[in-house]
């Protein structure tokens, strides 16, 4: 494969960290500090489509900055599925931006100078893990991400924020430096390097055994240390943090919990499968069927799980559980449409996860109200609201022309190819389940009776808060009609 | 060998400058300030150790070799090696620092203070220097004096009974060491050359008896478990300075001794007790972090993270591959700086709240952001986040871990997992939690000198976390010569009759490696002429 040795990825990534420096050094003038905070979104997103034709034209951009030992480097590598990544991310960046920039100040938020610092060094972070070249990189950024986005996530400060905090902390840096940190020491051990190789790292190794354990069954504890050291893709059981975090302000919740951080954890199993073992190792060690069954427990049961839930950023939050486990799922049918539709549904899931929690945090703006019971009947004051949520919604259940169909489409090709029926099964049953826990949320805010004051004062959110969500709901039906320039870039990235 | 002087000028300048306070007249300003010149100048001086040092051999560099008393066939014999050189270093640099954060933290009989530090920097770089064992016996006690006074004069409140308590574990421990060290000087051929000493073949049974003796004077000092109760009070009674120097530099005399007497002059007794020092290794990483994670004390709470990251250093020694001691020694000079950086900065927040409790200097928040962001950053680097120090040392130390054994590699990872929560924990309860200080203690940001102090360990932990390959190129020579010294096949080539004296109390453990010397000790030289190659060939492939 051709490669092109390029400085991009690393100045993508220090764009925001630069920014974050400039937020710091303006929290006396948040008009300025936001401004740095947008300037560097514009920035990065033109930094990041600027390399989209050199990809597509099946080249692949390498950068390192430092050799720290024998083949361990902190080095870029931006292929198809990370500029996919990465595009999507700091396109919403800037969006989410606005966005906070309407909610935060509409709430009289305080600390908002730590909450854009942190929010930028978050996208840097991403970006890192977007365009890491080998495990050492994606590592390093992996917890940079995990540290920055705890004074996020415990924004309000409250005992119950210590709590979430703690969980996350708990979840996703105890797993990262036990089971992560050791397996990713297992494979220098075994191979010398950590760089990732499309035919799989261990394709090479001609020992039989290692410290006396055979090298199949090492391989295949060392997956589930990775698959679980990833705690951020939220597999069942590692997923609880996820809904704890919910404490946050709704837009970290957006751009975090269903963008960067989430995210960040699927990329990084999608890496897992194509990058580190490759696809014939997976075959050989019957990996992918494991891992489809987890993804399958995931999907259900936390399907089942957000049906219960009355709180609708928690309901959200149990969706986002289910729906990353669809990416795992994907990738994990190890044939080209499952891993296309698994890697297209990080772009899908993305806009459209986005686009609800946004419709979550205008109701909470305009009305003060988080609970699905308390919002009857609050279509007819926030129509705009509303409508983005439902276009939301239809993408999740995916029905055609919206985003979430291709995602499902693929995978259900997958299954087919592969004859896995169980799983077809899956996917169609939790397609219902989407049904179930978002249609009433939309039926009940359209046609539901009102509350006796009638949301007496409520009216549609300010327009930062609501042209954010209107511009990611039509990023939702644009994807579902006009998906070939992700499609393309996956199909370069998995060559 | 390359001969020089400049190891004795090492020596000799601090003296000199502690002479020159002593002579002058008190004056406590003029005190600091020659201290100050004489431990820059002595760094100053240290720099052509770090780039004039040949990276291409194992042999001794900078050499001074003069004969001291004859009779006994004593010499004075100073010289540095890949394992010794940064070490050395790590000192030069770390007494200016303790200078400068002593400046206003010390204002009773500072002259006597500051001879101190500077006689403690002279004995300390001795101990790392010495080719000649009497000479190390010598500095090892001489370093001794100058720690017990500043504990025992300038400590806390409980200092005299810490003091005491360091003095004797030290003693206790170097009095065994000091036999062994005269019963080598018989047996080896009345010679107290370490590298004369480090080619001899010694019996399974001395070497036995050698081995404990050097291991219970080193693991005092490291200190390993369970020898490590007197670390904590001779850390949280003695002044910063004392604190800095304890952990960054005394503490490395210990696995530093591990590396230049254990292994190479006892191999086969290093191989046979390696499972033992590894269980203690991993014994001290998971009860240190597990007590540093009860502490409400910041002191204590740094005292016992050092347990923890020593039993990284120890696991690393005794795995005997070579990235584990290459990690082991990387991990003694992160240790060093971190852990220093952390001292120093617990110093800084006391002399504002004379409180060592986390909850006195709790909830800082934003109100001293230069202080909050390096105690952020100096933690994050002493759990070993990607891209500071402590993350090169503890993968190499955990990649030789795993290398030679899966169970021990799992159980450390453990011990990283506690360490990132204290720290977390600590940083938390610092920067957000919740705060009992009285309101009329205000807590000011760092000034010029306080930062200035910081930013030299700052700059290597950053330094050491992105490009380690110019610290780790200075000591692979010397660490593939040690691998060799201590390899098995020379270990049995020595241990004639290793079968006839059976080795006293044995776990089922070491039966294996009994007979594996056994065995190996069956081969023929020419076996042993290849052998040897392949190991250094087999090096190079796994990195």
């Amino acid at each position: 494969m051709e490669t092109l040795i390029s400085i991009k990825p690393l100045l993508a990534v220090l764009v925001s960290a630069i920014a974050a420096v400039l937020v710091m050094s303006s929290h006396r003038n948040p008009n300025l500090r936001e401004g740095w905070s947008i300037g560097a979104g514009v920035i990065k997103f033109l930094i990041v489509i600027s390399m989209t034709p050199v990809i597509l034209s099946g080249v692949v951009i390498k950068y390192t900055v430092f050799k720290i030992l024998p083949g361990v480097e902190l080095a870029f590598t931006v292929d198809g599925i990370g500029l996919l990544f990465a595009t999507t991310s700091s396109f919403l960046w800037i969006i989410t931006t606005v966005y906070s920039m309407g909610y935060m100040r509409t709430l009289e938020e305080h600390a908002q100078t730590r909450y854009y610092t942190c929010f930028a060094i978050a996208l840097s972070s991403a970006m890192g893990v977007a365009f890491a070249g080998n495990l050492f990189t994606l590592f390093f950024f992996y917890e940079i991400l995990s540290l920055c986005t705890l004074p996020l996530v415990i924004h309000n400060e409250a005992a119950k924020d210590w709590d979430a905090g703690r969980k996350y902390l708990l979840y996703l840096v105890g797993a990262s430096s036990s089971i992560l940190l050791g397996a990713i020491i297992l494979t220098y051990c075994l191979t010398g390097t950590l760089e990732f190789n499309k035919a799989g790292m261990f394709a090479g190794i001609t020992a039989t055994t290692f410290s006396g354990m055979e090298i199949p069954t090492l391989l295949t504890v060392m997956y589930f240390m990775f698959l679980y050291g990833f705690a951020k893709a939220g597999l069942m059981p590692m997923h609880n943090w996820l809904p704890s975090a919910m404490v946050a302000p709704t837009p970290v919740s957006a751009l975090l919990h269903a963008v960067a951080v989430v995210k960040v954890g699927a990329f990084c199993i999608v890496r897992l499968v194509v990058d580190v073992f490759g696809v014939p190792q997976m075959q050989n060690l019957h990996l992918g069927d494991y891992t489809a069954v987890i993804a399958s427990i995931t999907i259900l049961a936390s399907s089942a799980y957000a049906l219960t839930q009355d709180n609708l950023k928690m309901r959200l939050a149990y969706s986002t559980v289910s729906q990353l486990s669809y990416i795992v799922l994907g990738v994990a049918l190890l044939s080209v449409s499952g891993i296309t539709g698994g890697i297209i549904h990080i772009v899908n899931h993305a806009f459209t996860k986005i686009t609800l929690f946004f419709c979550a945090g205008s109701i909470y703006v305009a009305s003060h109200k988080t609970n699905i019971s308390e919002m009857h009947g609050i279509a007819r004051k926030m129509p705009w609201t509303i409508a983005a949520f439902a276009i939301g919604s239809l993408s999740i259940i995916g029905v055609p022309l919206f985003a979430g169909f291709i995602t499902k489409w693929n995978l259900a090709i997958g299954t087919i190819e592969t004859k896995s029926w169980m799983l077809l099964g899956v996917i169609l049953t939790s397609s219902l389940l989407n049904a179930a826990y978002f249609a009433p949320v939309v039926y009940k805010a359209v046609f539901g009776t009102p509350p006796a004051d009638g949301h007496e004062g409520v009216s549609e959110a300010p327009y930062k808060v609501l042209i954010p969500l209107l511009i990611t709901a039509a990023g939702t039906v644009i994807l579902g009609i006009y998906p070939d320039h992700f499609l393309n870039l996956i199909k370069v990235g998995i060559r | 060998m390359h001969e020089s002087n400049l190891l004795s000028l090492l020596i000799i300048l601090p003296t000199l400058g502690a002479a020159i306070i002593g002579l002058a007249p008190r004056n406590d300003e003029w005190a600091r300030r020659i201290a100050l010149a004489f431990t820059l100048l002595v760094f100053v001086v240290s720099l052509p150790l770090w780039f004039l040092f040949d990276t291409s051999t194992h042999e001794m560099q900078f050499v001074t070799r003069v004969s001291w008393i004859p009779a006994f066939n004593v010499n004075y014999a100073v010289g540095v090696d890949g394992i010794s050189v940064l070490l050395v270093l790590l000192t030069t640099l770390i007494t200016p620092l303790c200078v400068l954060c002593s400046w206003k933290a010390i204002d009773a009989r500072v002259k006597e203070y500051m001879m101190a530090i500077l006689i403690m920097e002279a004995a300390l770089i001795g101990v790392f220097v010495s080719l000649d064992l009497l000479l190390f016996f010598v500095f090892w006690e001489a370093e001794l004096i100058p720690m017990f006074l500043i504990i025992g004069v300038w400590g806390g409140h409980r200092r005299v009974y810490a003091a005491l308590k360091f003095f004797l574990y030290t003693m206790v421990g170097s009095l065994p060491m000091l036999v062994a060290i005269l019963a080598l000087y018989f047996v080896g051929g009345e010679t107290f050359d370490i590298q004369e000493l480090s080619k001899g073949s010694y019996s399974a049974m001395f070497q036995f008896w050698v081995f404990w003796a050097f291991f219970l004077g080193f693991a005092i000092k490291v200190p390993m478990f369970p020898f490590h109760t007197w670390l904590p009070d001779a850390h949280v009674e003695a002044p910063t300075a004392g604190s800095v120097m304890l952990a960054s530099v005394m503490l490395k005399l210990g696995t530093y001794g591990f590396l230049r007497f254990c292994l190479p002059i006892t191999p086969d007794a290093s191989h046979a007790f390696a499972p033992v020092i590894l269980a203690l290794s991993l014994i001290a990483i998971i009860w240190g972090s597990y007590m540093a994670l009860v502490q409400t004390d910041l002191k204590k709470l740094v005292a016992y993270s050092s347990v923890g990251h020593m039993g990284f250093v120890t696991l690393g020694i005794f795995v005997f591959n070579p990235q584990g001691i290459e990690g082991a020694l990387l991990q003694m000079v992160n240790h060093g700086i971190t852990t220093g950086a952390l001292f120093l900065m617990v110093g800084m927040i006391y002399e504002r709240t004379h409180s060592r409790l986390i909850s006195d200097c709790g909830g800082l928040r934003m109100t001293v952001p230069i202080y909050v962001t390096l105690l952020a950053i100096f933690s994050f680097a002493s759990f070993g986040l990607p891209g500071t120090n402590s993350f090169v040392g503890e993968f190499l130390v955990l990649v030789g871990s795993f290398k030679s054994n899966l169970l021990a590699g799992a159980i450390a990872l453990v011990g990283v997992v506690l360490t990132v929560a204290y720290m977390l924990w600590m940083l938390q309860r610092v920067v957000w939690g919740e705060s009992t200080r009285k309101d009329d203690v205000v807590v000011t940001d760092l000034n010029g000198r306080e930062i200035a102090t910081l930013m030299p360990l700052l700059a290597l932990v950053f330094w050491i976390g992105f490009n380690p390959e110019p610290f780790i190129v200075r000591m692979r020579v010397s660490v593939e010569h040690l691998l060799l010294e201590v390899s098995p096949v020379r270990g049995a080539r020595n241990a004639v009759g290793l079968n006839e004296i059976a080795l006293p109390p044995k776990p089922g453990s070491q039966h294996a490696a009994v007979a594996n010397f056994v065995a190996a000790s069956r081969t023929t030289p020419a076996d042993l002429c290849l052998a040897l190659p392949c190991q250094i060939s087999n090096r190079k492939q796994t990195l």
